[in-house]
């Protein structure tokens, strides 16, 4: 039963389609738009690099499909949910089901590599043994098995990026989104990634990874969503 | 059938949760896990929090609210002794006049006034008594002879049932013309108000050192967890409540508060007990007895211990709800962030 205003955040997946952006367009104060018009689909089950020159706003990009940037016109639905008209305590809702590795990692410095990629299911109010094993086969696993204790201001850039994807990952998202995700690590680790990333999506995760590294899109035959001049051409 | 189907569904759900980390050994690294399991770290780190300097400025706020507190406790309970001590007498005064006898005059007036029912005593002040009065103002070795002294009746009176003291100044005044009667109810009112307006300003002055205390934990509250707005960002992205989040940063922030306002609470009730440690001991001086019969032993009651608790109650109170209400228009703004403020929705 419901009384007043009642809103249930959907889990609409029968369309195949998790984020639709029509006719978005972004500006940073005055400044001309540098997105225009973007209108596209990330379906379920997808794989997609999101690539462009520097400043062609991948990360603006990025940022709005991950619901912490509003865009200055257009709509944007996640999951079937108008994030413009969705009451702000259903925001986590959506932000569950969607892993992010952030450019500049974003990791708690005061909590170890282990705190913090169990961080996500922490704050769901998992109880800690519930998952540690999951935590630290996972760490093993990006070659950080031997450092769960670490505090990340002693961890290498590629280190860093390493814990990011795996506090990523942790809760199985739904959808990925990474932005420059092999930009701090040697080549091997960047296809070690890669094929982390690929067997996730065979496993119906939707990965959308923002990168300029043309060596790495090379390697998978993956849909490309190319931003130039703040508009997006996309070659499936 | 229906069951089949059921499991089937579950069984791929199921390989849909599980991280493919198996299915990927790779023999580059040493993947021997070294972890010694420590109690999990505070969300909030305790470090950033700025605490020490925050709880010093709670003690220092929290302890001159809760002297301001206790000194308008002090001064409503003297001013509320000082009215029950005059009101519970009434004197009749007989002037002097020649070849009068007054001493018959004040035994009169005295059986005039126990005759009035509220009455419990009638005291005749005596000439040895009468001079004692006058002493701090004319000195030693006066000679009553020389000089028209009134001679007074201090009538005590029962303060829940006072007498008629209209009918007890006739009947006075008809027995005894050079007598009057001052049943003190002009000094009553004018204590009385002075009372009302010492109790009035020492609550004004409470209630802007509790504004001061609430605005201070609240700057400071909010400076605070500025340090922290990237860990409440990262807490937000990772999916956490926005009530999660507050309580993490309340919790932290109401330990602050209360060891800052105990601090202060309890400094200013050692330096109340200090005080009236020390009135006791000077009892005996003429300056201790002149505060005496002002302050009484400098003591505040149990009302204004259990003020200066509360008020310790409250600005853990306040500092929580601080913390609370700036971690959620914290976490509004970043849900609501715009690349252009310009804009309106």
């Amino acid at each position: 039963m419901c009384f007043g205003a009642c809103w249930a955040v959907q889990d609409d997946r029968s369309d195949r389609t998790m984020i639709t952006f029509e006719n978005v367009g972004l500006r940073y104060g005055l400044e001309e738009e540098i997105l225009r018009d973007l209108t596209f689909q990330i379906p379920a089950q997808s794989f997609q690099f999101l690539t462009g020159p520097s400043g062609a706003g991948k990360t603006s990009l990025l940022r709005m499909l991950f619901m912490s940037l509003r865009p200055t016109r257009g709509s944007i639905s996640v999951f079937g949910n108008d994030i413009a008209r969705l009451p702000h305590d259903q925001l986590p809702l959506l932000r569950r089901k969607i892993g992010v590795v952030f450019q500049d990692f974003r990791l708690l410095e005061h909590l170890t590599i282990y705190e913090n990629v169990g961080l996500p299911l922490r704050v769901r109010g998992r109880d800690e043994e519930s998952y540690r094993t999951d935590v630290i086969e996972l760490l093993k696993w990006v070659g950080l098995g031997n450092r769960l204790n670490a505090l990340p201001p002693v961890l290498s850039g590629g280190e860093k990026q390493r814990v990011a994807i795996a506090r990523a990952l942790i809760d199985k998202p739904d959808i990925l989104l990474a932005d420059e995700p092999t930009g701090n690590v040697d080549p091997p680790m960047a296809q070690r990634l890669l094929r982390l990333f690929s067997e996730l999506n065979k496993l119906g995760t939707a990965v959308v990874i923002a990168t300029h590294d043309l060596g790495l899109m090379d390697q998978i035959n993956a849909r490309r969503m190319i931003l130039a001049n703040g508009h997006m051409d996309i070659y499936d | 059938m229906t069951d089949q189907i059921t499991k089937k569904k579950r069984r791929e759900a199921g390989a849909k949760r599980a991280i493919p980390t198996k299915d990927l050994p790779d023999p580059r690294f040493n993947n021997e896990v070294v972890f010694n399991a420590r109690p999990t770290a505070p969300i909030v780190p305790t470090r950033r929090l700025a605490g020490q300097s925050l709880t010093l400025l709670i003690a220092i706020m929290s302890f001159i609210a809760s002297l301001t507190f206790g000194a308008v406790s002090l001064i409503d309970e003297s001013a509320r002794t000082w009215q029950s001590q005059i009101s519970r007498e009434a004197t009749i005064q007989i002037r002097p006049e020649e070849n009068f006898d007054a001493d018959q005059a004040l035994a009169q007036a005295r059986e005039i006034a126990l005759s009035f029912e509220g009455v419990r005593d009638a005291q005749v002040i005596s000439l040895d008594g009468t001079v004692e009065l006058l002493e701090p103002w004319l000195g030693t070795g006066l000679d009553v002879d020389e000089l028209p002294i009134p001679r007074l009746v201090i009538v005590t009176i029962d303060e829940t049932s006072p007498p008629n003291f209209q009918a007890m100044r006739e009947a006075v005044s008809e027995a005894v013309p050079n007598a009057s009667l001052d049943d003190h109810r002009a000094w009553i009112a004018r204590l009385v108000s002075m009372a009302r307006t010492m109790t009035v300003i020492g609550i004004s002055v409470l209630v802007l050192v509790l504004a001061a205390l609430a605005l201070t934990v609240v700057f400071a509250t909010r400076g605070a967890m500025a340090t922290n707005h990237d860990v409440i960002e990262v807490l937000h992205f990772v999916g956490a409540r926005s009530g999660y989040i507050a309580s993490q940063f309340q919790r932290r922030f109401m330990v602050i508060g209360l060891r800052g306002g105990l601090i202060g609470g309890v400094l200013a009730i050692v330096l109340f007990l200090a005080t009236s440690w020390w009135a006791a001991r000077n009892l005996a001086t003429v300056e201790g007895e002149q505060l005496a019969i002002l302050f009484g032993n400098f003591a505040i009651g149990p009302v204004a211990y259990a003020g200066i608790a509360v008020m310790v109650l409250i600005v853990g109170l306040l500092t929580a709800l601080t913390t609370r209400f700036t971690v959620l228009s914290s976490l509004r703004d970043i849900d609501e962030r715009r690349s252009d403020p310009s804009y309106e929705p």
